[in-house]
């Protein structure tokens, strides 16, 4: 009788302990217990997620893009519906590298001990370097540096635009850098892989695919733009298919690990992910429609894995063109 | 999380009174709201918590678009994907000792209704003025009745009650302060009323707790998301010029 108990034991521990290694992954020497991380902007600073679970769950937090300065980001509307998506145009509202160093981290290390990616936003490569060398003095494991930001006048996106700005800001960050530093690309760009290949040269650590894409709804009745600023950025199921192809066309021209992001809200859209090439996956608007969504992720992947014959998350990174 | 629709019935033209059965736990205030995921639409639609009890939620809706209009179609015993408890909800502690009036237009009554009743609870007497377009949207009068000492209706085109706006059926003298929910330009004119009171806003809504920033309005005190530190406001707070 004891010995059958005994062996039971044994044999729950031994399942546990290989259903949380095939859940391993690391990015740029940083490990993540799984790959699923919220992706910035979506997730606040973390700690206001915690009413709904315990997030040292998660495999890390991005936090939301933050710059130099407090800024309120842009009027209201900043939010539009589409089919399989969603607008916003919050334009970086944040307050601000200082505050969210003395107030934001320390209320998300409160409740979170797990990995911090920092999202770093600006306006100039020096706004770049300047709240970079900020994060240095802090905890968080990883730099993403955010030149895809398409709802902030002269912001961030038009860093992403071309291979030449965009190697501009990832040599300086890397210059001061003293975490790994990923670069998060936007997708309203022609030659995505040139632009990618320019931050690996520069020595980016990784790189983070994709941010919105640039998109507008207008309001029938009235005839004008539904977000204050007209235009504005897709997310959502929507834009899935695109951030798959952009993943799987960087990843098989660069060395470097890819974070996937855009549109994952199951655990099929893990899979497809890190299929295309990506070490880990970011979820992003699907926290927003169901706040639950990465804890249930995490808790199904395993089973998933195992029904599709993956041995792990190792296993399944780039299985589409391997 | 999962709730059943216990009842969904048109009360007055184009408004439907849905009564959903489920944990109400986390309610703590009149004026909190709900999110609701309509199927077939990927963002929730927030509505206001106008009453509620240990196993139900009530709300009243008019359906302004699709996703509404899809929301008038469920029928009882239909599965609805809610999230529960959002928002600040109304600071009653400043109620006692007042003389209070609770000013409602159009969909705003609804959560006058959840207040009226905790207020009267409380003990607080109070007035309710409530205003209309026209007699033909008017409800929500029955479940405010028991709990208000008067009840004061104004309607656009005269057709129930007093013609007029709603603020103009408010004799301020007799009052120190108010709760109100309505429109945009109905919360404009009641923050000009000689009186100070709680208002309640509306935004396009991402998520409906805080973590997009998609509703921040502007305040005399910093920055505020409409989800978290509203939708309800302080009258000394906000400066309509700042807030829009
Ligand atoms: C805190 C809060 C409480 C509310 N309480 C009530 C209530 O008790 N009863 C009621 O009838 N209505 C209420 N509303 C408004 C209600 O949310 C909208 O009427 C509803 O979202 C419209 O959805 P639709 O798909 O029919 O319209 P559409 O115009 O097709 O919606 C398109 C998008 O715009 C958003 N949207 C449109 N109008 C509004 C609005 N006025 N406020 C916020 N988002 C909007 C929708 O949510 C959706 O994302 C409340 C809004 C807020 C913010
Ligand atoms: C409301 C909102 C705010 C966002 N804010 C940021 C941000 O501050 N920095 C950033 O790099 N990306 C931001 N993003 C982009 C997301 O991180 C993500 O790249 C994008 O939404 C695609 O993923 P999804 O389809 O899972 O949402 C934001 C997205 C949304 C919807
Ligand atoms: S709606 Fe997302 S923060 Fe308020």
């Amino acid at each position: 009788m004891t010995d059958i108990a005994q062996e039971g034991i044994t044999m729950n521990c031994s399942k546990q302990t290989s259903y949380n290694s095939i859940l391993t992954t690391t990015i740029a020497g940083v490990e993540l217990k799984n790959p699923v991380i919220p992706a910035s902007g979506c997730f606040g600073f973390g700690y206001e997620m915690s009413r709904f679970y315990d997030l040292n769950l998660l495999g890390a937090i991005a936090i939301k893009g933050t710059t130099s300065q407090p800024r309120y980001g842009n009027e209201l509307p900043r939010i539009a519906e589409c089919p399989s998506g969603m607008l916003n145009a919050i334009g970086l509202q944040n307050p601000g590298v200082k505050a969210v160093i003395r107030e934001e981290l320390p209320k998300l290390r409160d409740c979170y001990t797990g990995p911090v990616i920092a999202n770093i936003s600006g306006f100039s490569v020096d706004e770049y370097v300047e709240v970079a060398s900020y994060f240095n003095q802090t905890d968080v494991a990883i730099l993403e540096v955010n030149i895809s930001c398409p709802n902030a006048k002269d912001g961030g996106m038009v860093f992403g635009t071309t291979a030449e700005a965009a190697a501009e800001v990832t040599r300086a960050v890397k210059e001061v850098a003293e975490k790994p530093v990923f670069v998060k690309l936007t997708p309203n760009v022609t030659d995505i892989v040139s632009i990618a290949k320019s931050c690996e040269n520069e020595g980016a650590d990784g790189l983070t695919l994709i941010n919105t894409l640039l998109g507008m709804r207008i309001d029938p009745r009235s005839g004008k733009p539904i977000v204050s600023i007209g235009a504005a950025g897709l997310s959502g199921p929507a834009i899935k298919p695109v951030a798959v192809r952009i993943v799987y066309q960087v990843a098989t021209a660069v060395n470097i690990p890819i974070i996937g992001v855009g549109g994952i809200c199951c655990c099929d859209d893990v899979i497809e992910m890190i299929s295309a090439g990506a070490t880990a996956v970011q979820i992003g608007s699907a926290n927003l429609i169901n706040p639950y969504v990465a804890k249930e992720i995490i808790e199904l992947l395993p089973a998933k894995l195992v029904e599709y014959g993956i041995d792990s998350i190792n296993e399944c990174i780039g299985r589409s063109f391997r | 999380m999962n709730y059943t629709v216990l009842a969904n019935d048109m009360v007055a033209e184009q408004i439907y009174m849905m009564k959903i059965q489920g944990d109400s736990s986390s309610v703590t205030a009149p004026g909190q709201f709900i999110n609701i995921k309509i199927d077939g639409f990927y963002l929730r639609r927030p509505m206001s918590i106008a009453l509620w009890d240990n196993a139900s939620l009530t709300i009243f809706y008019r359906v302004v678009g699709e996703g509404t209009k899809q929301l008038s179609q469920y029928v009882t015993g239909q599965q609805l994907d809610l999230l529960t408890g959002l928002g600040n909800g109304y600071d009653i502690t400043v109620a006692s000792g007042q003389r209070v009036v609770l000013i409602g237009g159009g969909m705003g009554v609804a959560p006058l209704i959840g207040l009226a009743k905790t207020l009267s609870e409380m003990g607080i007497v109070f007035d309710t003025v409530v205003g209309f377009n026209r007699q033909q949207e008017v409800y929500g009068l029955k479940q405010i009745k028991p709990y208000t000492n008067r009840l004061m209706v104004a309607t656009v085109d005269g057709s129930l009650g007093m013609k007029g706006m709603v603020t103009q059926a408010v004799e301020v003298v007799n009052y120190d302060y108010y709760f109100s929910c309505g429109s945009e330009n109905m919360l404009r004119a009641v923050h000009t009323l000689p009186l100070k009171g709680q208002l309640s806003f509306e935004s396009r809504m991402g998520c409906g707790f805080g973590a997009c920033m998609g509703c921040s309005c502007r305040t005399l005190t910093g920055y505020a998301r409409i989800c978290v530190e509203g939708p309800i406001m302080r009258s000394d707070d906000i400066s309509f010029n700042e807030v829009h």
